[in-house]
């Protein structure tokens, strides 16, 4: 017996070594999760021993690469600072205006889901850390930050950057945390197809992409979508950026469903300092209640500049299109005077500017036509029509054109109205005060009017 | 005959390492590891921890040893994980014991044999961690990627052969 093992040791010991490991996996895979923690206690005690032994040295190393970073970008390439400057000035100017254009729908969008109850989540605080390390391997996408449990993070905070989000925090040492990475192969996240609104579930894959699997071909699914996400995994807050559709192919592993590869916001693969959510809240923060009533002021504000721009402009397209209309048309050109010879309009004075035409006199005056009517003043109750003598108001310079007695021309003989010319009847009444509605009207239709 | 030479090789080539050196190395390659692969990423494709394994493995000439010290660097490897631990620990178990068989028998100082074995051992650590995710872990969504597993045991292997040289310094003749 002793000789067997003896001969056998090397490959007893390699067998009981892999059984070990074996019964190791095993245990940790079928163990039950527990909320809060991703590996068993034990597990959790090996990983945070090792880390405890190789984070200082991350650190240390980490340190030393920052400093001169730091060095360097601050007191000796400051060549470009000028011209940075300035460009940031430019965008900051950019994006105060769109945050101006942004501010009521925001307003107003937080005033609907406040009527709605909506519970939305928003980022209330963060705790910024620096990426010290990461696990060597592409077959693990982890990374390690400088904060840990003391500074108050815990496993599953969200991970992000300000250009989207990065991963959650896998575990979480007492100053160091874990952060494992949308792109690997274990993650998960609840995504919104920012457009077409259609949610889905994203995972890292082998090659360090991210992609969604879980959705059937779908003509309104398109490269360059946003992605963004939905907050269903109650991790990450909703509405935050994760990327942008980059292809999408039919899964040959999966019929009928799709591979959507999503190019993140943030770059995954170069990351230097990260921010954990570690806070949220249902209603917007006071800082950015501020920010947004600026916002909104500052709308308002372009808005009654719009307003004022377009009247002006209004007005001025008036202007012109009276202008136009009194060198075009002829009636409101004194005597021989050409369009073009005519002083300049006063626009703000429309009556002096267009004196009101005269008529011309009529070839063959009736009782319609423009002075053969007399006034109502000078009517008389009872009184015949034809005895009434009156100063016509128009002149008549060429013809004077005789007044209603006159024998109707030859066409308009037949017309009753003609040969019997009504008179107006007096009221039964007290004479009211002239008026254009008391006015007498002919009464043509009428022949037995007296 | 055969039993001599056998006997004789691995009595004159046998080499041991001081305690210092076997801590401090494995340690190095996987602090030197992590700090290049979070430098610039496409560094992760390289698996420094493993070529140090296959150099104890094979300078020891001891299975046992390189069983152990494979077991030891694929375990630290799996703790800055976020994968079960053992998958790595496994996978340089294999070959800490191959690799230490293996030298009992060949001659593997030689640029050659180093050149074959370094790129044979990065194919099989490649091989042996898609059947422990496939067949233990139940990872059926992975699949074995031959251009990027042939380009990664191409580079340790260019990056094996001037390791190997400097870890030479670090042995001590028994």
């Amino acid at each position: 017996m002793e000789s067997f093992f003896s001969r056998f040791k090397n490959v007893l010991v390699l067998v009981a070594v892999l059984l070990a490991q074996t019964i190791g996996l095993a245990i940790q895979v079928r163990r039950p999760v527990e909320v809060g923690a991703p590996d068993g206690k034990k597990v959790t005690l090996l990983r945070s021993s090792v880390v405890a032994a190789i984070a200082p040295i991350e650190r240390f190393f980490h340190g030393i690469g920052y400093n001169v970073r730091y060095g360097w970008s601050n007191y000796v390439d400051l060549r470009g600072t000028k011209q940075e400057n300035r460009s940031l000035k430019d965008e900051v100017a950019r994006l105060r205006l769109e945050q101006a254009q942004l501010a009521e729908d925001a307003l107003q969008g937080h005033r609907l889901q406040t009527l709605l109850n909506f519970q939305r989540n928003y980022v209330s605080t963060t705790v910024a850390a620096q990426v010290i390390g990461a696990s060597g391997t592409d077959r693990s996408r982890v990374l390690y930050i400088d904060k840990g449990a003391d500074e108050g993070l815990k496993v599953d905070q969200a991970v992000m950057t300000p250009d989207g989000i990065v991963g959650k925090i896998r575990a979480a040492f007492p100053h160091t945390s874990q952060i494992l990475l949308i792109n690997d192969p274990t993650s998960g996240a609840g995504v919104l197809l920012a457009s077409t609104r259609i949610r889905a579930i994203l995972r890292g894959n082998q090659t360090g992409h991210i992609v969604i699997t879980n959705l059937t071909p779908d003509s309104r699914i398109k490269p360059g979508e946003s992605v963004l996400t939905s907050g269903g995994d109650q991790i990450y807050p909703r509405g935050l950026s994760v990327g942008t559709i980059e292809s999408i192919a039919p899964d040959p592993d999966h019929q009928p469903y799709t591979i959507i590869q999503i190019k993140p916001s943030t770059n995954l693969f170069q990351l230097e300092e990260v921010l954990v959510i570690t806070g949220t809240r249902n209603d917007l923060s006071p800082l950015a209640k501020k920010d947004l009533a600026q916002g909104e002021a500052r709308a308002k504000e372009m808005a009654a500049a719009k307003a004022a721009a377009d009247e002006a402009a209004a007005e001025a397209a008036a202007q012109s299109a009276a202008q136009i209309i009194s060198e075009k048309l002829p009636s409101i050109h004194e005597g021989g005077e050409a369009p073009g010879d005519k002083a300049p309009v006063d626009l703000s004075n429309p009556t002096a500017a267009s004196p009101a035409p005269k008529p011309q006199p009529a070839l063959h005056p009736d009782r319609y036509s423009p002075g053969a009517t007399p006034p109502a003043s000078s009517l008389k109750p009872g009184a015949e029509h034809g005895a009434t003598e009156y100063v016509s108001p128009a002149p008549h310079p060429q013809r004077s054109a005789p007044q209603a007695q006159a024998p109707a021309s030859e066409g308009e003989g037949d017309s009753p109205a003609a040969s019997k010319p009504p008179a107006p009847k007096p009221p039964s009444t007290a004479p009211k005060p002239p008026s254009t509605q008391d006015k007498p009207k002919p009464r043509s239709t009428e022949p037995d009017n007296p | 005959m055969p039993s001599l030479s056998y006997t004789s090789r691995r009595e004159l080539e046998e080499h041991s390492f001081s305690p210092a050196v076997t801590i401090l190395v494995p340690v190095a390659a996987i602090v030197l590891q992590v700090l290049l692969s979070k430098l610039f990423w496409r560094f992760s494709m390289l698996d420094l921890p493993l070529i140090v394994a296959i150099f104890f493995a094979v300078s020891r000439r001891s299975p046992t040893v390189g069983t152990l010290t494979g077991a030891a660097i694929g375990l630290v490897q799996d703790a800055l994980t976020g994968r079960p631990i053992g998958v790595n620990g496994m996978a340089k178990s294999v070959i800490g014991y191959i690799a230490a068989s293996i030298g009992i028998q060949v001659d593997v100082d030689s640029l050659t044999t180093r050149v074959i074995m370094n790129f044979a051992f990065s194919m099989l650590n490649s091989a042996i961690l898609f059947l422990i995710g496939r067949r233990l872990l139940g990872q059926t969504e992975i699949h074995m990627q031959w251009i990027q597993e042939l380009l990664r045991a191409l580079a340790n292997t260019v990056v094996a052969i001037p390791v190997f040289l400097l870890l030479d310094t670090t042995k001590r003749a028994e």
